[in-house]
């Protein structure tokens, strides 16, 4: 018995689900979200691992959330508070290295801060187009905020406008060697541009990934009481903005009937009948799994099978029995890679579906920060370890036992002593990444964030606008414009594209 | 005496200037430090009997409307088509290539059905690209951030170009330009042996490997040319790469032109912030009104021009200019012809490219291994034997045999090449040809290796690089060489570039040398004999 309780589902509870749902249904849509998990959040949820130590499920740190969300779906009455922004602490062979707020110790504390501006320059003008609907590259286009944002780039002065037409492109590995010259320097802005990339600090085109980080925020942030806290701000600030939610919900079909969608089919036979259906899921999986290809055109189908989502991250969670004698302050983000070519070296492996030697990684312990992780007395590492194979050739068994050796390996090189400490440990590769949270091949974009899929081409050049060429089917995940991060900017521009549409 | 234009350099876009310039009336002398003409694209007798085309080997990116311009066939040039070539299989099979797109197709089903399916679309599209692109080369990039009218006309006439496609096509073109050609070939392909092959060209000459963003351009690029209109064919020059250019110097001379070959410049000349002249290595100065150089950016500015004449920012650019060399060349004299029992008997394959490289795995293996400062352990090599079309070479029987060697790199390990670093390469390159061919070593007569470290020393290519730069877009269009002077103008009035560092780029094409041409003559107000870029297709 089909029922029809709302103008618009939304299919998936993660951050950019939540985010358009909260915004269509402030503007009076009546709409309902369905997710299938039991607690909405995707990637920003919780995770016990081990009995006692709770970890971030993925995402452990938010470079900024979209500040017309923040402010839209008034989170910090839903109870949001962020810790103070991380400081970050480069560990590598040498003495450790702090850098925050765009400023570092060290012998390039000048030349990092002119790099910084000068890059900072740049995301500040390219900020503007994450918040607005990617241009078309044809007719029935609306130039005019595409023009302005472009102007606003222009308005940088022509050296600078030069210096960033030059750079645009270029590969962060030649900027660190150009500017640079101290290697864990190096190696940070390496790691930095490109974590949760499928491409090394040399590939060409990995510099504006860095824009883009520091167009979202300079220190990321940690949300209190973790991430799961940021998921359940989201929950209650859709609820209050009248969305239904609806959890444990899986949807197995999205309906279309005389070439449009009208509704969901849920696993267990459920048919929920809506005008407009909103996926925030995966690109691929929206229409290999859910729509089928009975119900597209062929050529389009076989295309979405090339939007390329390859996962290079891992994500380890440790369970600690005490603290880890790390040279630095435990609250800071840590970040371990040697140099820019210790990212690279990280790299190269992982191309040919085999795991790193020395993977390089991103370390958070929220434990340090407030009670309520582990057990009294005990910590919880949280780390983004990179490059892992999303598709492994010595199988996923091997592959996951190998990448947490090595990890640990790393890890012990600069916490003597941690491997004694472990109680509880669980590697979460890129296809593990997959299964848990219908991420394509493990990325954490939804798709890879790569030039060639970004802009008009992201995920797809026929549905970079949010539209799709099924009527009445809508994309607002990460893997539409601008991409992801937990930071609700492709969400909330889908709802205003919808609203925009009349739809 | 003083002429109107001196040229430093005679490498084959030293020429392409020297000539137009020539044919306009100017008076034009071109320097060379060499004892012979050509720079990278020349044919010598380095062992008796024997002629080498011992750095650049093949021609293809020439641009046809030069010859004609110039009248190079009357001069001499002549040019053969050859026919595809053979990837070997480490499993003993081969991939054959041929320039006749159905025969392709019908060699590509021996190896995928579907394969030969996508091929047409592969080359449709790729066809596509390359009708976009080719008029570009043929003019002077727009400089974005300037208002005047010759650039916003320039950037209209762009944004029509586009204009002229379909939505589709735009965004498409616009993935292929920043892409890898590992992830665009998946796209189309399966098999392994077939995406090597269709990759090979989006790294040759390049610091990138094929999983690289951006290395999907540089096939385009070496996709451009075209022989008798042929597009995407590669033919050799009668004689060697030399014939282009001794073809150019003698419709240089024809026109009045000069070379001087032997003197090496030592410094160009600026008074009160003008370009006069040059002062050679003995110490003679040669006068003119213009000076225009072939060298590559970084060697003419760092070099040959005092720091104290250039802008800092310029001076800071052009230190940072990427130029990493990334190939190598061996050049073999064969006593007799080698056999490649892959191959059924008789089949035309010889006559072309031979590649050892099966996969883009393994290209890009050897791309790690340049990255790490060391040469390819399985290197990539585009191995010809150009005696089997031109037997004008070498004596009768006989065959040279031309190695273009993918990855190696300016120094090892960060210290320079040594002679046991460059025997040990050539072992590897010997030894991978030897797996394929029996008896392959027992015929070798002569090897001349050419690491990076032998390409700057003769001819002059900072770190080795045949492009004169690399081909990535900080590096391209405006870009090329330095944001702000990619109109082949340097910040020196009466300083010009013309060589391979300046837009479109490396190879031996011509293009540079005919955009730096028609930017003098259009600042001294004169008519050069040029005809209209081209535009068959």
């Amino acid at each position: 018995m089909p029922t029809r309780s709302s103008d618009i589902l939304v299919i998936g509870g993660g951050v950019n689900g939540l985010a358009c749902a909260a915004r269509l249904a402030a503007k009076g849509r009546k709409v309902m979200l369905l997710e299938a998990a039991d607690t909405v959040g995707g990637g920003a949820g919780a995770r016990e691992f081990a009995p006692g130590y709770r970890a971030p499920a993925l995402a452990h740190l938010t470079q900024g959330l979209d500040p017309r969300m923040a402010a839209g779906m008034d989170l910090v009455r839903h109870g949001l508070e962020f810790h103070p922004g991380l400081a970050t602490t480069v560990l590598s062979g040498g003495d450790p290295l702090v850098v925050r707020g765009g400023t570092a110790e060290g012998p390039d504390s000048s030349a990092f801060a002119a790099l910084h501006a000068k890059l900072s320059a740049f995301a500040r003008v390219l900020a503007p187009f994450r918040q607005m609907t990617a241009p078309r590259l044809g007719a029935g286009n609306r130039w005019g905020g595409f023009l302005r944002h472009g102007l606003g780039v222009r308005a940088l002065g022509r050296d600078d406008f030069r210096e960033l037409l030059r750079m645009i492109l270029i590969n962060v590995h030649d900027v660190a060697e150009d500017e640079l010259t101290d290697d864990r320097l190096k190696g940070l802005l390496a790691f930095d541009a490109t974590l949760g990339a499928w491409l090394g600090p040399r590939s060409p085109n990995s510099l504006i990934l860095y824009l883009d980080r520091l167009a979202r925020g300079v220190d990321p942030l940690l949300p209190k009481g973790g991430m799961g806290a940021l998921a359940v701000a989201l929950g209650r600030a859709a609820e209050a903005a009248g969305v239904s939610l609806r959890t444990g919900a899986r949807v197995a079909q999205v309906l279309v009937e005389g070439d449009r969608a009208c509704g969901v089919a849920l696993e267990g036979g459920e048919e929920v009948r809506a005008g407009l259906v909103v996926s925030a899921m995966n690109p691929r999986v929206t229409f290999q799994a859910l729509v089928g290809a009975q119900a597209l055109d062929a050529g389009f189908f076989k295309r979405t099978h090339h939007i390329r989502s390859r996962g290079g991250a891992a994500k380890l969670h440790l369970a600690l029995k005490g603290a880890p004698g790390f040279a630095a302050d435990l609250r800071s983000r840590l970040v371990i890679a040697a140099s820019h070519d210790a990212v690279e070296a990280a790299f190269n492996p992982v191309k040919y579906g085999e795991v790193p030697e020395a993977p390089v990684m991103e370390v958070i312990l929220p434990s340090a920060h407030e009670p309520g992780h582990a057990p009294e007395g005990g910590h919880v590492i949280s780390a983004i370890v990179q490059f892992a194979p999303h598709a492994p050739k010595a199988g996923a068994e091997a592959a996951r036992e190998a990448m947490l050796e090595a990890s640990l390996r790393v890890l012990e090189a600069q916490a003597p002593g941690l491997r004694g400490l472990v109680v509880g440990a669980e590697m979460l590769m890129p296809y593990d990444i997959e299964d848990l949270f219908g991420m394509v091949g493990g990325n954490w974009h939804h798709g890879e964030l790569a030039v060639e899929q970004m802009l008009f081409n992201r995920p797809m050049a026929e549905m970079a606008q949010y539209a799709t060429p099924v009527p009445g089917l809508w994309l607002a995940g990460a893997g539409s414009h601008p991409g992801g991060g937990i930071n609700g900017a492709a969400g909330w521009n889908a709802a205003g594209a919808i609203l925009e549409a009349r739809a | 005496m003083s002429f109107d234009a001196v040229i430093v350099g005679a490498g084959h876009n030293g020429l392409v200037t020297a000539c137009y310039l020539a044919r306009s009336g100017m008076k034009v002398c071109v320097v060379e430090k060499n004892d012979w003409i050509g720079g990278a694209a020349v044919s010598r007798e380095l062992y008796p009997g024997f002629t080498y085309s011992n750095r650049s080997y093949v021609r293809s990116l020439f641009r046809p409307e030069i010859m004609r311009d110039l009248e190079l066939a009357r001069h001499g040039l002549q040019i053969l088509p050859y026919e595809g070539g053979a990837v070997f299989q480490q499993d003993g099979g081969y991939l054959g290539m041929f320039r006749d797109h159905d025969a392709n197709r019908r060699e590509f089903a021996r190896h995928s059905r579907r394969d030969a399916e996508a091929y047409d679309l592969y080359a449709r599209d790729i066809l596509r690209f390359c009708r976009f692109i080719r008029p570009m080369l043929m003019r002077t990039p727009p400089d974005p951030s300037s208002f005047r009218p010759r650039n916003l006309s320039e950037l209209l006439w762009l944004g029509k170009q586009m204009g002229a496609l379909s939505e589709g096509l735009r965004a498409r073109m616009v993935q292929f330009w920043t892409m890898s050609i590992a992830d665009f070939l998946d796209e189309y392909f399966e098999s392994p042996v077939i995406k090597g092959y269709l990759a090979v060209s989006a790294i040759i000459g390049t610091a990138l490997g094929p999983m690289s963003p951006g290395s999907a351009y540089v096939l385009l690029h070496h996709y451009m040319g075209d022989v008798d209109g042929n597009v995407g064919a590669w033919g050799f020059a009668r004689g060697g790469m030399g014939a282009i250019t001794k073809a150019l110097t003698a419709s240089l001379r024809a026109s009045g032109g000069e070379v001087r070959v032997g003197q090496g410049v030592e410094r160009i000349l600026v008074r009160s912030g003008r370009a006069v002249g040059v002062a050679l290595a003995n110490g003679d100065e040669v006068h003119g009104a213009r000076v225009i150089s072939n060298m590559d950016v970084k060697r003419t500015f760092l070099r040959h021009v005092e720091e104290a004449e250039l802008p800092e920012e310029f001076v800071k650019r052009v230190k940072a200019f990427k130029i990493r060399g990334s190939s190598g060349k061996l050049n073999i004299a064969l006593d007799s012809a080698p056999v490649f029992p892959a191959l059924p008997d008789g089949a035309p394959n010889i006559k072309g490219d031979l590649h050892f490289t099966d996969s883009v795995e393994r290209m890009e293996r050897g791309y790690d291994d340049w990255k790490a400062g060391q040469f390819s352990r399985d290197p990539f090599q585009d191995v010809m034997i150009p005696t089997m079309i031109d037997p004008t070479m070498t004596p009768p029987g006989k065959h040279f045999m031309s190695c273009f060697v993918q990855y190696a790199p300016p120094k090892i390990a960060g210290r320079e090449w040594t002679d046991a670093d460059r025997d040990a390469f050539r072992d590897t390159c010997l030894d991978q040809i030897a797996a394929y061919s029996p008896g392959f070593r027992d015929r070798v007569l002569h090897v001349e290796v050419r690491t990076p470290r032998e390409l700057e020393a003769e001819v002059g290519l900072t770190e080795g690089n045949i492009f004169q730069g690399e081909l990535t877009f900080d590096q391209l269009l405006f870009n090329r060489p330095v944001p702000g002077y990619a109109q082949y103008r340097s910040p020196i009035k009466g300083l010009w570039m013309c060589g391979s560092s300046t837009h479109p780029g490396g190879g031996v094409m011509g293009a540079p040398g005919r955009n730096a041409a028609a930017e003098v003559l259009r600042e001294a107000g004169r008519k050069g004999g040029m005809s209209d870029a081209y535009a068959v297709l």
